[in-house]
């Protein structure tokens, strides 16, 4: 495995859901040590496309590779193996809601890791603090905001220092002041600890600002693919309609329906 | 010809149900060397599974025996027979409704409240979560729980019909003047300990196994939605009730047919 090769190698992938064709032969490379964003409309698949990688979902179709491995084809204990070198922020924070934060955070080093409580403690309390939330670690996921949640998640998902973190939607929810330490924190961490990470987002300018190469994709394909800087001057009418949030466009706002007046005169 | 086609349906849902619930049964069951490991996982899956019922288990036996109690005495009187009360509540609790009601109340109090627990996990993205922590959710999270009602269900089991017998002999020997020391001594020589307590025992055992199994598995496979969720609480109390019925129908033949 050379250096240069990509961490997350995807090729031909394509996915079903309920029938519905949601990748249509996808080639995606996510380079190592750097900041990929994953960018493109609501109900495009991104989520989707991150569990594929996880492992959580398989493909119909074509290959995932993971630091050289096919996830679709690993057995359960190899699955596992690599999923302690994957960090992933859920969307929704996905905290184990009967656990105190600093225990949340705690969990993966206790399973995985056998430290002594006092080191396993400033392990924590220094994630934590990473995140702003050390004040916080008495606290139930209950009484914690979304957007807190979602940074004690990514306290969580940093614990077992992995060697990529996928981010889903690490800025939905995030007042201006957090926003901008989680870009610099997510920027930070990519640098410091030489991670990989993926970032879902459709928020263009954070993901623009923070990412390496943009992936945007689109009706099962990638629409275009490139550095921030290329894909704001792209020429490609779509691409332009996305990254400028236009309203019209090729890009439709509305998931497939008859028209509407047809469907209000059938009523 | 669509009744036809809807019936297969049926079948075929029931038939792929059925197989998914002995996987999953499979999976919990390949998690036990782990939860060796762990036992505080179990001993804290007991308190929280067990504790939710003692209350309503006491109270129910205590009443069902004093019940027991005077309308056997109404009976045995016609027959002269009242110092075989202690037998007759004895008998009909560690037999029957031990077993039994505590499994219903179990599955009413505990398997809902299961389900529910294990379907927002669900709901909420924590299984996934943990999965992608590497951490197995059926071994760390069902496996637990499943150990937790095979072993309670016994014992929650055996309360009711302790406390069934001591309300029987309140009512028997305080209410309607009972002799106090033949209630005991009469028992004492006509309860089996296999035929009656083993065999109370066994069923206890099966009908735990299957209000956990089912309340476990509605759980795991319920919708993602809080209208999944709820629907998967009330399947896991109708499925247990039948599944206990029915098993004590079965056991009960095969037991104490000849
Ligand atoms: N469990 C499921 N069963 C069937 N279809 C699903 C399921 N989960 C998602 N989908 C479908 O898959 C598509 C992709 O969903 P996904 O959650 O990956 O979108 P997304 O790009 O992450 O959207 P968002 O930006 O809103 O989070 C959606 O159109 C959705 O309808
Ligand atoms: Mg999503």
């Amino acid at each position: 495995m050379t250096a240069d090769e990509p961490l997350v190698k995807i090729r031909g992938l394509r996915f079903f859901r309920s029938g519905r064709m949601i990748f249509d032969g996808v080639d995606i490379d996510i380079p190592r040590g750097q900041v990929s964003a994953i960018m493109g409309p609501s109900g495009t698949g991104k989520t989707t496309l991150l569990k594929l990688i996880g492992g959580q979902l398989r493909p119909a179709e074509g290959q995932i590779l993971v630091d050289g491995e096919d996830v679709a084809e690993l057995n359960n204990s190899d699955l596992y193996r690599l999923r302690t070198r994957m960090g992933m922020l859920f969307q929704s924070g996905a905290l184990l809601t009967d656990l105190t934060v600093f225990e949340n955070v705690a969990y993966p080093l206790r399973e995985h890791a056998s430290l002594p409580e006092s080191l396993l403690r400033k392990l924590v309390l220094l994630k934590l603090e990473a995140v702003g939330l050390r004040g916080a670690r008495a606290l139930m996921p209950a009484e914690l905001s979304g957007g807190m949640a979602r940074r004690v998640a990514l306290a969580r998902a940093m614990a077992l220092d992995p060697m990529m973190i996928m981010y889903d939607e690490p800025f939905a929810g995030q007042d201006p002041i957090s926003m901008g330490v989680l870009v610099d924190l997510i920027r930070a961490l990519n640098d410091a600890a030489r991670l990989t990470s993926i970032i879902v987002s459709h928020d263009v300018k954070e993901a623009a600002g923070i990412a390496d190469v943009i992936y945007v994709l689109a009706q099962g394909k990638v629409m275009e693919a490139g550095p921030p800087e290329q894909l704001l001057k792209s020429e490609q009418e779509w691409t332009r309609q996305f990254m400028h949030g236009h309203a019209d466009g090729p890009v439709h706002f509305h998931y497939p329906a008859a028209a509407l007046e047809e469907d209000l005169l059938h009523g | 010809m669509d009744a036809l086609a809807r019936l297969g349906r049926v079948g075929i849902d029931f038939l792929e149900n059925l197989g998914r619930a002995h996987l999953l049964l499979w999976a919990m069951l390949r998690g036990v060397d782990d939860l060796m490991r762990r036992p505080r996982l179990l001993v804290e899956q007991i308190h929280s599974v067990g504790v939710l019922t003692v209350l309503i288990i006491a109270v129910a036996g205590t009443f069902v025996g004093m019940v027991l109690a005077l309308q056997g005495y109404y009976i045995l009187t016609q027959f002269a027979a009242e110092q075989m009360l202690g037998v007759m509540v004895a008998a009909s609790l560690v037999r029957e409704l031990g077993p039994v009601v505590a499994a219903l109340l179990f599955a009413g109090r505990a398997g809902s409240a299961l389900t529910a627990e294990i379907g927002l996990m669900k709901a909420t993205e924590q299984l996934a979560g943990l999965e992608m922590m590497a951490v197995d959710p059926v071994k760390r999270v069902l496996t637990p729980r499943f150990f937790a009602g095979l072993i309670s269900v016994p014992l929650l089991g055996a309360m009711f019909s302790a406390l069934g017998v001591l309300g029987g002999f309140l009512v028997g020997a305080g209410l309607l003047g009972v002799d106090a020391a033949g209630y005991w001594s009469v028992m004492q020589t006509r309860i089996d300990f296999y035929g009656d307590l083993v065999n109370g025992g066994i069923k206890s055992v099966v009908f735990g196994v299957a209000c956990t199994w089912i309340a476990l598995y509605q759980g795991y496979e319920a919708d993602p939605t809080s209208e999944g969720v709820g629907r998967a609480t009330t399947r896991t109390v109708v499925h247990s009730s039948l599944a206990v019925l029915g098993l004590d129908f079965i056991l009960t033949a095969l037991m104490f047919g000849e």
